[in-house]
């Protein structure tokens, strides 16, 4: 037991080194050189992992724990970002009370949308939630409109009356945490040829994260998260055993919600802009993928999923012809040619094909995603290892 | 002194009279067998005890309080527990876990939100999950993955989930069916185990007249869902409308 809390611990350290070192170790190639369009170490594409991250992480304290896979939490990430805007036109441009409203209605959101859902299990929850968020998305664009703004979008406007910090002059108003603004760069430097940039908005998600991790991590080794566990696997047995199954799903479902929620604030906080295309079914697939990807269930799998999927995404939607004849020109010309026919569908805007390749291969060889292939990994280095000692010190005994 | 009352129960599916005014009285610390042929009725009258299933007419008591209209969550609070035919685990988690879960409920409720409480500092609840399954032989099993275990296992650790509760009342449905004859044995010695430790009251159905003989403190036979004798198992040998009930069916 004590080493759970031991390996917690210590898990807990590697993702805050991550999280912190993230603008250097994303960034290993040297900016004017060939793999330049590989780097991930800028702000904007880092901020959309760790934002993405939460998202998963609050999804799989739902899926991951009690196995009900909602098809409609983009719902709450949409919410978020409007809760959020709304703060800054009638209020602050400071992100607290944008976050902290975010994270309340979305809560309120998934409370109603989770007390109704939760009454159906299996597929019949799932299409309930997908209802659920599909009918969001379609009154954003029409009854909704006084509020979202339709398909224009919400935006942050010179004459909002934003009541604490009114604006003066004529510049665009920037979200900001007490007078640090998030889109400032601290700190800039170049060394061995790369760029590092480091931003005030990428930090504060960072920091974020790591709270929401550490929040995930609680409820994991709760009795609370046991009892979750045990939904997933038993319900029947849980109602025999006294216990009442159905606020403990509510109670999940509304805590995966503020998460969203939070995501969806902090997008806005990054870019002070909400539109209804954020509570598309897409964007609710895209997070039971991540959490699938990763590994469900498991505290880091999420976060592990949501980078991969986002940087595939960024990555390989940038590489174009132009960069494919680059890479090639070293053929002589024929070979190059049939080399970029050959790779183009998969890149550029064809970029959807290689990550469904890539989730096809990791769900069917690796049915617990990538943490799955991660303790595969180790399991094999340290069987190695173990093998190789006992090989020094004796000879291994016939078994 | 009763601790379960059944009175004039009815239950019917559809055009089938599964239960037609059926009287039971359980005593306290009892052993309590039904038996009957298939199809008697036995299992939905025990579905009746648990919220499983609503009588359509009659009265349920419990320890002086009436079990109909609650659900089951709330019946297994008031200090009932059952075992399954098919033994209803959690085969996902570790042993430990699956009894520590239902000391859980015990404790917290039907429902308890305490996300940040550590389930690793939960001593007194760990001791009492582990003392059951020193006590039941399951000790070393501990840390194993559920759905790993024997079908013997399995229904081992069922039963130290219903009995770290400390039931007042524990309801078994065939504890034995599909076993070996030494599984049979094994849980006959299990029982009569929890019985002497314990001191539980317990409702048995059971097909097996060894283990009903060698178990129970009363018995009652149920035919096309009625009682039809309610005695002492001495007597219950050889009684002419048993024989009549079971037509030949087993060697009572
Ligand atoms: N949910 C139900 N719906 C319809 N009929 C049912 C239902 N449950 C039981 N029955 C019927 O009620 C009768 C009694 O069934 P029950 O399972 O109580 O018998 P039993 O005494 O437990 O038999 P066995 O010894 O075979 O387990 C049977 O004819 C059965 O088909
Ligand atoms: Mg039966």
């Amino acid at each position: 037991m004590t080493d759970t809390k031991r390996n917690d611990v210590i898990l807990l350290l590697v993702v805050a080194f991550f999280a912190l070192f993230a603008p250097i170790i994303l960034n290993p190639f040297p900016s004017d050189g060939p793999l330049a369009q590989f780097n991930a170490g800028y702000p904007d594409l880092m901020q959309r992992f760790v934002i993405y991250g939460i998202f998963a992480i609050g999804f799989n304290i739902l899926f991951g724990l009690t196995g009900y896979l909602s098809f409609g939490h983009a719902a709450f990430l949409g919410v978020g970002s409007y809760s959020a805007v709304w703060m800054f036109k009638l209020l602050s441009m400071n992100i607290i009370p944008a976050i902290v409203l975010g994270v309340l209605i979305s809560g309120l959101f998934a409370l109603v949308i989770g007390f109704i859902s939760l009454r159906r299990s299996g597929i019949y929850f799932s299409i309930l939630t997908l209802a659920f968020a599909q009918m969001s998305y379609n009154l954003a664009y029409s009854v909704f409109t006084p509020i979202t703004n339709g398909e224009t979008g919400l935006q942050i406007l010179l004459s909002d009356p934003r009541i604490l910090d009114a604006p003066t002059g004529t510049a665009q108003p920037v979200t900001s945490l007490f007078g640090l603004e998030m889109r400032d760069t601290f700190l800039a430097f170049e060394y061995l040829g790369r760029d590092f940039q480091f931003t005030y908005g990428y930090y504060v998600c960072a920091i974020i994260l790591l709270i929401s991790f550490y929040i995930s991590m609680r409820i994991f080794r709760s009795p609370f998260g046991t009892m979750l566990r045990a939904v997933k696997t038993n319900q029947n047995r849980l109602s025999y055993t006294g216990v009442n199954t159905r606020p403990y799903t509510l109670t999940a479902f509304v805590i995966s919600g503020m998460y969203a929620g939070l995501a969806g604030a902090l997008l806005a906080c990054m870019d002070p802009l909400a539109g209804a295309e954020r509570m598309q079914w897409t964007a609710s697939g895209e997070v039971v993928l991540m959490t699938i990807l990763g590994g469900a269930g498991t505290l880091l799998g999420p976060v592990l999923g949501a980078g991969f999927i986002k940087y595939f995404e960024n990555i390989l939607s940038r590489i174009n012809d132009n960069v494919l004849e680059a890479w090639f020109a070293f053929m002589p010309d024929g070979m190059s040619d049939f080399f970029v026919v050959i790779v183009h569908p998969f890149v550029g805007k064809g970029w959807h094909l290689t990550l469904g390749l890539m989730f096809m291969a990791v769900v069917i060889f690796l049915p617990g995603g990538l943490m799955d292939g991660a303790k595969r990994i180790i399991d094999w280095v340290s069987g190695k290892n173990r093998a190789s000692k006992r090989g020094a010190k004796a000879p291994a005994p016939a078994e | 002194m009763r601790i379960l009352e059944v009175q004039n129960v009815n239950k019917r599916f559809g055009g089938l009279q599964a239960l037609n005014n059926v009287n039971l009285n359980v005593n306290k610390g009892d052993v309590h067998a039904i038996i009957g042929p298939n199809g008697a009725g036995k299992s939905t009258l025990l579905n009746c005890f648990v919220g499983r299933l609503e009588p359509d007419t009659g009265s349920v008591m419990f320890d002086g309080q009436s079990l109909l209209g609650k659900k089951p969550h709330q019946i297994n609070q008031t200090g009932v527990s059952r075992v399954f035919q098919t033994p209803e685990i959690f085969t996902d988690l570790t042993v430990l876990e699956n009894v520590m879960i239902p000391a859980f409920a015990k404790r917290d409720g039907a429902y308890k939100l305490n996300p940040f409480a550590r389930v690793a500092q939960e001593s007194e609840i760990r001791d009492a999950a582990e003392e059951v399954l020193r006590d039941l032989g399951m000790a070393d099993k501990r840390n194993q993955i559920a759905s790993e275990m024997s079908r013997g296992d399995k229904r081992r650790l069922e039963m130290a989930m219903c009995l770290v509760q400390e039931p007042k009342l524990l309801l078994l449905d065939e504890p034995t069916a599909g076993m070996s004859r030494s599984d049979t044995n094994n849980t006959i010695d299990l029982l009569k185990h929890i019985g002497e430790t314990r001191g539980i009251t317990k409702v048995v159905i059971e097909h097996d007249m060894h283990v009903v003989f060698s178990l129970a403190d009363t018995i009652s036979v149920l035919a096309q869902g009625t009682v039809i004798v309610e005695d002492k198992p001495e007597n219950i040998k050889g009684h002419p409308k048993v024989r009549e009930a079971y037509l030949g069916e087993a060697q009572v």
